[in-house]
């Protein structure tokens, strides 16, 4: 069933002259087992629409479906929504509080009312799922832990809700190559071995072509591209006017073909890159190739 | 080209904090960086970058060896005005370095500590939101800015001070493309055209390529040291440190494994494809 979002349009500090429309009519439907990245500049409208998804704000004119079910109808409880959707923060690490990493990750579960038994295996299930070892850390604070731990540790936190849709905002900032590897790399299994459906908002083009198989676009509040990654990626000029670019290896591609080379454009990654190279180089003949 | 901003001598520093081990301490630092050059440092978290850089202003200073700062050394406390005026730092938050409520304000803070009489601060205030191409936000409420406005900001606030260098520790972590844009034009154009040292600490291998010479920090030391064409073109060595190196890096690399004769150390798109290019005529 998945997400719909119909005709969404929020405005904040309405009626006062600073009054801004942060969305402008925005229809999107996310299916389940989908990887969508969501992209755009600051103040595009990005975080303003992902704190929809789970009833954090409340639209000003639209509607936000939630496996069919009107989130902001009469009699439906938000809490039970936001069990679905998992929404992780941005620098979700200044959210930690808890004294050990057991208690904080077991926060959630416990607010639903389960047996502890049941909040154990799930704070278990849930650090493993980040990929930290529940035995040598559970007692620790989180705050002795590094950076891209500390975030991961915030992470398990909301999957030890079980949410079947996984909300990211930017969940490599910050980090250092490592730390961002490992966080991606989590992710990318979430939605390959366990099924989650997962909207990934990123600065990093090189992470969105890496990872998601969609991208929507946003632009002044509203979703001016929606399309298979690769698709969307084509489209530099469109990209750079609203302030975005495209990998490195995509644009090179680009620069080849205005030089009037016979070259793939919807190329990705460097391995791809690097094929359609060599390719290039055999197709004209070329000694070295 | 000779005279000298900082010398950095075999400097060791550990963090006295409780229960933690030595993270980000320094062990045994060597750096000379002279006046006009454009540095750039990478390396992991905890690599020592951030403690490296704070005691470039005497932020820190070292448990053992010296930082001498144009000669004045860090650890005397009658440099230490001197030192913080010609030294200016950025940090990585925008928001954590707001402390007025206008844009001109922000900027005059700094001046406005040092005793500056105010027509002087009037003509730095507007010299230095000039520089950053803000001029025209001076009216404007520093926390209602875009996040690469702020830092352009934080940067005209650290002008101010007329500092002969000016460090930034990831000013461009927090920020969208078109932001870390804008603070890397903003920065590269201090450094060409002020002529102030720059030395600029990021996890971005696009904006590494920026400067005239980039230092590979790991473990407290400095790994590599040299110009961007240098340290990139080791590939290897890089990735066994888990750092990035450019796309196009990489690309070179992996299509000179697999037989093509073709330079290391690519570092732009443009040197990718007119490589492509001039190969076809030969």
């Amino acid at each position: 069933m998945g997400i719909k979002v119909s005709k969404l349009t929020h405005v904040y500090m309405a009626g006062t002259p600073f009054e801004v429309k942060a969305l402008d009519g925005i229809d999107l439907e996310i299916k389940d087992g989908e990887f969508v990245g969501l992209i755009g500049k600051t103040g595009s409208g990005k975080s303003t629409l992902i704190q929809h998804l789970n009833g954090l704000l409340r639209p000003t004119h639209g509607t936000v479906y939630v496996d069919g079910i009107d989130i902001f109808s009469r009699g439906v409880k938000l809490r039970e929504i936001r069990q679905k959707v998992g929404l992780l923060f941005q620098y979700p690490e200044h959210q930690l509080f808890e004294e050990t990493v057991y208690q904080d990750v077991a926060f959630g579960p416990r607010n639903l009312g389960l047996e502890e038994d049941e909040v154990e295996r799930r704070v278990r299930d849930a650090l493993e799922m980040v990929g930290i070892d529940f035995e040598s850390v559970r007692d620790r604070s989180p705050f002795e832990l590094s950076g891209g731990q500390m975030r991961r540790v915030a992470m398990a936190g909301v999957l030890a809700m079980r949410p079947r849709i996984l909300i990211l905002d930017e969940p490599a900032a910050g980090l250092d190559p490592r730390g961002r590897d490992e966080i991606l790399g989590r992710i990318e299994d979430l939605h390959r071995h366990h099924g989650l459906t997962v909207i990934l908002v990123s600065h990093s083009m090189e992470d969105i072509a890496r990872l998601v198989q969609r991208i929507v676009v946003m632009h002044e509040g509203r979703i001016v591209m929606d399309g298979p990654t690769r698709e969307i990626f084509l489209q530099v000029s469109t990209l750079t006017r609203v302030g975005l670019g495209v990998p490195q290896v995509t644009m090179l591609m680009h620069k080849l073909r205005e030089m009037h080379k016979d070259v793939r454009l919807d190329v990705l990654t460097v391995e791809e890159a690097k094929r359609e190279i060599l390719s290039l180089l055999r197709k004209e003949g070329r000694p070295g190739a | 080209m000779g005279e000298e901003m900082f010398r950095v001598e075999d400097v060791s520093f550990t963090y006295e904090a409780e229960g933690r081990d030595e993270v980000g301490a320094l062990a045994g630092v060597n750096l000379t960086i002279k006046k006009g050059e454009f540095v750039v440092i990478i390396g992991h978290n905890g690599s020592g970058k951030s403690t490296l850089a704070k005691h470039l202003n005497a932020l820190l200073l070292p448990s053992s060896g010296r930082v001498l700062v144009m000669g004045m050394d860090t650890r005397d406390p009658s440099n230490l005005w001197k030192i913080r005026q010609n030294v200016g730092m950025v940090f990585q938050n925008p928001d954590n370095q707001i402390v007025a409520t206008t844009v001109e304000e922000d900027v005059a803070f700094g001046p406005e500590n040092l005793g500056v009489n105010p027509a002087e601060i009037r003509r730095r205030v507007d010299e230095a939101l000039d520089i950053v191409d803000m001029s025209r936000y001076r009216k404007h409420a520093p926390h209602l800015l875009s996040g690469g406005q702020k830092q352009r900001v934080a940067i005209a606030g650290v002008i101010a001070m007329r500092p002969s260098c000016v460090v930034l520790d990831e000013p461009t972590a927090m920020l969208d493309p078109s932001g870390r844009a804008e603070v890397m034009s903003t920065v590269k154009k201090l450094n060409a055209e002020e002529g102030i040292t720059v030395v600029h600490i990021t996890h971005f291998m696009d904006e590494a390529v920026m400067g005239q010479r980039v230092i590979v920090m790991e473990q407290g030391k400095i790994v590599m040291d040299g110009p961007p064409r240098d340290v990139f073109s080791r590939v290897e060595t890089l990735r066994g440190l888990q750092l990035d190196v450019p796309q196009v890096t990489e690309l070179a690399a992996t299509l000179s494994e697999s037989g093509l004769a073709i330079p290391r150390g690519i570092l732009t798109v443009d040197e990718m494809a007119r490589y492509i290019i001039a190969e076809g005529c030969a």
